[in-house]
Protein backbone atom coordinates (compact mmCIF):
# COMPACT_ATOMS: atom_id res chain seq x y z
CA UNK A 1 0.00 0.00 0.00
CA UNK A 2 1.42 3.40 -0.94
CA UNK A 3 1.66 5.81 1.93
CA UNK A 4 0.64 9.34 1.09
CA UNK A 5 3.05 11.97 2.41
CA UNK A 6 1.95 15.35 3.71
CA UNK A 7 4.64 17.92 4.42
CA UNK A 8 3.44 20.66 6.74
CA UNK A 9 6.88 21.72 7.95
CA UNK A 10 7.16 25.46 8.41
CA UNK A 11 3.47 25.79 9.25
CA UNK A 12 2.16 26.75 12.67
CA UNK A 13 -0.89 25.58 14.57
CA UNK A 14 -3.61 24.96 13.49
CA UNK A 15 -2.51 24.47 9.88
CA UNK A 16 -0.78 21.08 10.38
CA UNK A 17 -4.02 19.63 11.78
CA UNK A 18 -6.28 21.35 9.26
CA UNK A 19 -4.19 20.18 6.30
CA UNK A 20 -4.06 16.67 7.75
CA UNK A 21 -7.82 16.57 8.10
CA UNK A 22 -8.19 17.67 4.47
CA UNK A 23 -5.79 14.95 3.30
CA UNK A 24 -7.55 12.28 5.34
CA UNK A 25 -10.87 13.24 3.77
CA UNK A 26 -9.51 12.19 0.37
CA UNK A 27 -8.39 8.78 1.67
CA UNK A 28 -10.30 5.53 2.04
CA UNK A 29 -10.60 3.88 5.46
CA UNK A 30 -7.44 1.91 6.18
CA UNK A 31 -5.20 4.05 3.99
CA UNK A 32 -2.09 5.55 5.55
CA UNK A 33 -0.77 9.10 5.67
CA UNK A 34 2.73 10.16 6.71
CA UNK A 35 2.75 13.69 8.06
CA UNK A 36 5.94 15.71 8.48
CA UNK A 37 5.65 18.69 10.79
CA UNK A 38 8.08 21.14 12.37
CA UNK A 39 5.67 22.65 14.92
CA UNK A 40 6.71 21.35 18.38
CA UNK A 41 3.06 21.56 19.47
CA UNK A 42 2.29 18.86 16.92
CA UNK A 43 3.82 16.26 19.24
CA UNK A 44 0.80 16.58 21.53
CA UNK A 45 -1.70 17.73 18.90
CA UNK A 46 -1.55 14.77 16.57
CA UNK A 47 -2.31 12.12 19.20
CA UNK A 48 -5.18 14.29 20.46
CA UNK A 49 -6.49 14.78 16.94
CA UNK A 50 -6.36 11.07 16.21
CA UNK A 51 -8.03 10.09 19.48
CA UNK A 52 -10.85 12.56 18.99
CA UNK A 53 -11.42 11.97 15.30
CA UNK A 54 -11.25 8.19 15.30
CA UNK A 55 -8.07 7.86 13.27
CA UNK A 56 -5.18 5.65 14.35
CA UNK A 57 -1.77 7.07 15.10
CA UNK A 58 0.34 4.13 13.98
CA UNK A 59 3.82 5.50 14.54
CA UNK A 60 5.62 8.66 15.58
CA UNK A 61 9.22 9.65 15.09
CA UNK A 62 11.71 12.29 14.13
CA UNK A 63 13.60 12.69 10.91
CA UNK A 64 15.90 15.48 9.85
CA UNK A 65 14.59 17.89 12.46
CA UNK A 66 10.95 17.23 11.59
CA UNK A 67 8.36 15.24 13.54
CA UNK A 68 6.77 12.31 11.75
CA UNK A 69 3.26 11.00 12.30
CA UNK A 70 2.00 7.90 10.53
CA UNK A 71 -1.78 7.92 10.55
CA UNK A 72 -4.24 5.29 9.39
CA UNK A 73 -7.65 6.58 8.45
CA UNK A 74 -10.39 5.13 10.63
CA UNK A 75 -13.94 4.44 9.50
CA UNK B 1 -14.04 7.38 19.05
CA UNK B 2 -15.54 9.68 21.66
CA UNK B 3 -19.12 10.84 21.12
CA UNK B 4 -19.52 13.90 18.95
CA UNK B 5 -19.53 17.11 20.94
CA UNK B 6 -20.82 20.55 20.12
CA UNK B 7 -18.98 23.83 20.63
CA UNK B 8 -20.46 27.29 20.51
CA UNK B 9 -18.36 30.42 20.41
CA UNK B 10 -19.49 33.96 20.89
CA UNK B 11 -17.10 36.35 19.16
CA UNK B 12 -17.13 39.89 20.51
CA UNK B 13 -13.79 41.38 19.49
CA UNK B 14 -12.55 42.56 16.13
CA UNK B 15 -8.83 43.19 16.35
CA UNK B 16 -6.26 40.99 14.61
CA UNK B 17 -5.01 39.42 17.82
CA UNK B 18 -8.51 38.63 19.06
CA UNK B 19 -9.53 37.21 15.69
CA UNK B 20 -7.22 34.23 16.09
CA UNK B 21 -8.61 32.40 19.11
CA UNK B 22 -12.16 31.95 17.74
CA UNK B 23 -11.06 30.94 14.25
CA UNK B 24 -8.29 28.60 15.40
CA UNK B 25 -10.57 26.89 17.92
CA UNK B 26 -13.51 26.66 15.51
CA UNK B 27 -11.52 25.19 12.62
CA UNK B 28 -9.59 22.79 14.81
CA UNK B 29 -12.73 21.60 16.60
CA UNK B 30 -14.51 21.11 13.28
CA UNK B 31 -11.56 19.09 11.98
CA UNK B 32 -11.84 16.89 15.05
CA UNK B 33 -15.48 16.10 14.44
CA UNK B 34 -17.18 18.63 16.68
CA UNK B 35 -20.23 20.53 15.56
CA UNK B 36 -19.27 24.20 15.83
CA UNK B 37 -21.23 27.42 15.80
CA UNK B 38 -19.90 30.97 15.99
CA UNK B 39 -22.04 33.94 16.96
CA UNK B 40 -20.43 37.22 15.90
CA UNK B 41 -21.54 40.26 17.83
CA UNK B 42 -20.36 43.84 18.35
CA UNK B 43 -16.80 44.21 17.18
CA UNK B 44 -16.74 40.55 16.21
CA UNK B 45 -18.99 41.47 13.30
CA UNK B 46 -15.97 43.16 11.70
CA UNK B 47 -14.39 39.73 11.28
CA UNK B 48 -17.12 38.95 8.77
CA UNK B 49 -16.28 41.80 6.39
CA UNK B 50 -15.59 40.73 2.81
CA UNK B 51 -12.39 42.74 2.76
CA UNK B 52 -10.56 42.29 6.03
CA UNK B 53 -8.25 44.98 7.26
CA UNK B 54 -7.67 43.85 10.81
CA UNK B 55 -5.55 45.92 13.12
CA UNK B 56 -3.86 45.78 16.48
CA UNK B 57 -2.96 48.61 18.78
CA UNK B 58 -0.10 48.76 21.27
CA UNK B 59 -2.10 51.26 23.34
CA UNK B 60 -3.28 50.14 26.72
CA UNK B 61 -1.93 46.68 26.05
CA UNK B 62 0.55 46.22 28.87
CA UNK B 63 1.15 42.61 27.86
CA UNK B 64 2.24 43.43 24.33
CA UNK B 65 5.95 42.76 23.98
CA UNK B 66 7.06 42.14 20.44
CA UNK B 67 10.03 39.98 19.43
CA UNK B 68 12.35 42.70 18.17
CA UNK B 69 16.03 43.48 18.49
CA UNK B 70 16.63 40.03 19.93
CA UNK B 71 14.33 40.55 22.91
CA UNK B 72 10.68 40.99 23.87
CA UNK B 73 10.29 44.71 23.38
CA UNK B 74 7.55 46.41 25.42
CA UNK B 75 5.44 49.01 23.61
CA UNK B 76 5.16 52.12 25.82
CA UNK B 77 1.89 54.06 25.54
CA UNK B 78 3.89 57.24 24.91
CA UNK B 79 5.11 55.67 21.68
CA UNK B 80 1.88 53.86 20.87
CA UNK B 81 -0.12 57.10 20.80
CA UNK B 82 1.98 58.62 18.01
CA UNK B 83 0.19 58.97 14.66
CA UNK B 84 0.62 55.96 12.45
CA UNK B 85 1.70 53.61 15.23
CA UNK B 86 -1.40 51.42 15.03
CA UNK B 87 -0.96 50.98 11.31
CA UNK B 88 2.75 50.23 11.76
CA UNK B 89 2.07 47.72 14.53
CA UNK B 90 -0.61 46.01 12.41
CA UNK B 91 1.72 45.69 9.42
CA UNK B 92 4.52 44.35 11.62
CA UNK B 93 2.20 41.82 13.18
CA UNK B 94 0.94 40.59 9.80
CA UNK B 95 4.51 40.22 8.54
CA UNK B 96 5.47 38.29 11.66
CA UNK B 97 2.45 36.04 11.20
CA UNK B 98 3.36 35.32 7.59
CA UNK B 99 7.03 34.70 8.38
CA UNK B 100 6.16 32.19 11.06
CA UNK B 101 3.88 30.14 8.85
CA UNK B 102 0.76 31.08 10.77
CA UNK B 103 -2.47 31.07 8.80
CA UNK B 104 -4.10 34.35 7.85
CA UNK B 105 -7.55 35.09 9.23
CA UNK B 106 -8.87 35.00 5.66
CA UNK B 107 -7.61 31.43 5.28
CA UNK B 108 -8.99 30.32 8.65
CA UNK B 109 -12.33 31.91 7.94
CA UNK B 110 -12.55 30.14 4.60
CA UNK B 111 -11.65 26.84 6.27
CA UNK B 112 -14.36 27.44 8.84
CA UNK B 113 -16.99 27.90 6.17
CA UNK B 114 -15.73 24.93 4.14
CA UNK B 115 -15.87 22.64 7.15
CA UNK B 116 -19.45 23.54 7.93
CA UNK B 117 -18.97 25.80 10.93
CA UNK B 118 -22.26 27.58 11.50
CA UNK B 119 -21.62 31.33 11.35
CA UNK B 120 -24.26 33.63 12.77
CA UNK B 121 -24.16 37.41 12.61
CA UNK B 122 -25.83 39.33 15.40
CA UNK B 123 -28.73 41.23 13.80
CA UNK B 124 -28.69 43.91 16.49
CA UNK B 125 -25.01 44.72 16.05
CA UNK B 126 -25.50 44.67 12.29
CA UNK B 127 -28.19 47.33 12.58
CA UNK B 128 -26.39 49.26 15.32
CA UNK B 129 -23.23 49.77 13.29
CA UNK B 130 -25.21 50.26 10.08
CA UNK B 131 -23.64 47.41 8.13
CA UNK B 132 -24.97 46.45 4.73
CA UNK B 133 -25.32 42.85 3.58
CA UNK B 134 -22.83 43.44 0.78
CA UNK B 135 -20.21 44.52 3.36
CA UNK B 136 -20.12 41.01 4.78
CA UNK B 137 -19.30 37.58 3.39
CA UNK B 138 -22.03 35.23 2.23
CA UNK B 139 -23.12 32.04 3.93
CA UNK B 140 -24.14 33.74 7.17
CA UNK B 141 -27.24 33.44 9.28
CA UNK B 142 -28.61 36.63 10.80
CA UNK B 143 -30.16 36.16 14.21
CA UNK B 144 -30.45 37.41 17.75
CA UNK B 145 -29.69 36.50 21.33
CA UNK B 146 -32.32 33.78 21.56
CA UNK B 147 -30.67 31.91 18.73
CA UNK B 148 -27.34 32.17 20.47
CA UNK B 149 -28.82 30.98 23.77
CA UNK B 150 -30.37 27.96 22.06
CA UNK B 151 -27.07 26.96 20.45
CA UNK B 152 -25.29 27.46 23.76
CA UNK B 153 -27.86 25.45 25.68
CA UNK B 154 -27.26 22.60 23.25
CA UNK B 155 -23.47 22.75 23.23
CA UNK B 156 -21.17 20.96 25.61
CA UNK B 157 -18.51 23.65 25.15
CA UNK B 158 -19.38 27.34 25.28
CA UNK B 159 -16.72 29.97 24.84
CA UNK B 160 -16.97 33.74 25.19
CA UNK B 161 -14.17 35.44 23.30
Amino acid sequence: MTVKVLDVTGLSCPLPILRTKKAIKTMAPGEMLQVLASDPGAVQDFPAFCRQSGNELVETGEEGGAFKFLIRRGA
Amino acid sequence: MTTSKRMSLIVTKGTLDWAYPPFILATTAASMGLEVSMFFTFYGLGLLRRELNLKITPLGNAAMEMPMLGMHLPMPNMVGMLPGMDAAASVMMKNLIRRKGVASIEELREEAQESGVRMIACQMSFDLFEFKKEDLIGGLEYAGAATYVETAANSEINLFI
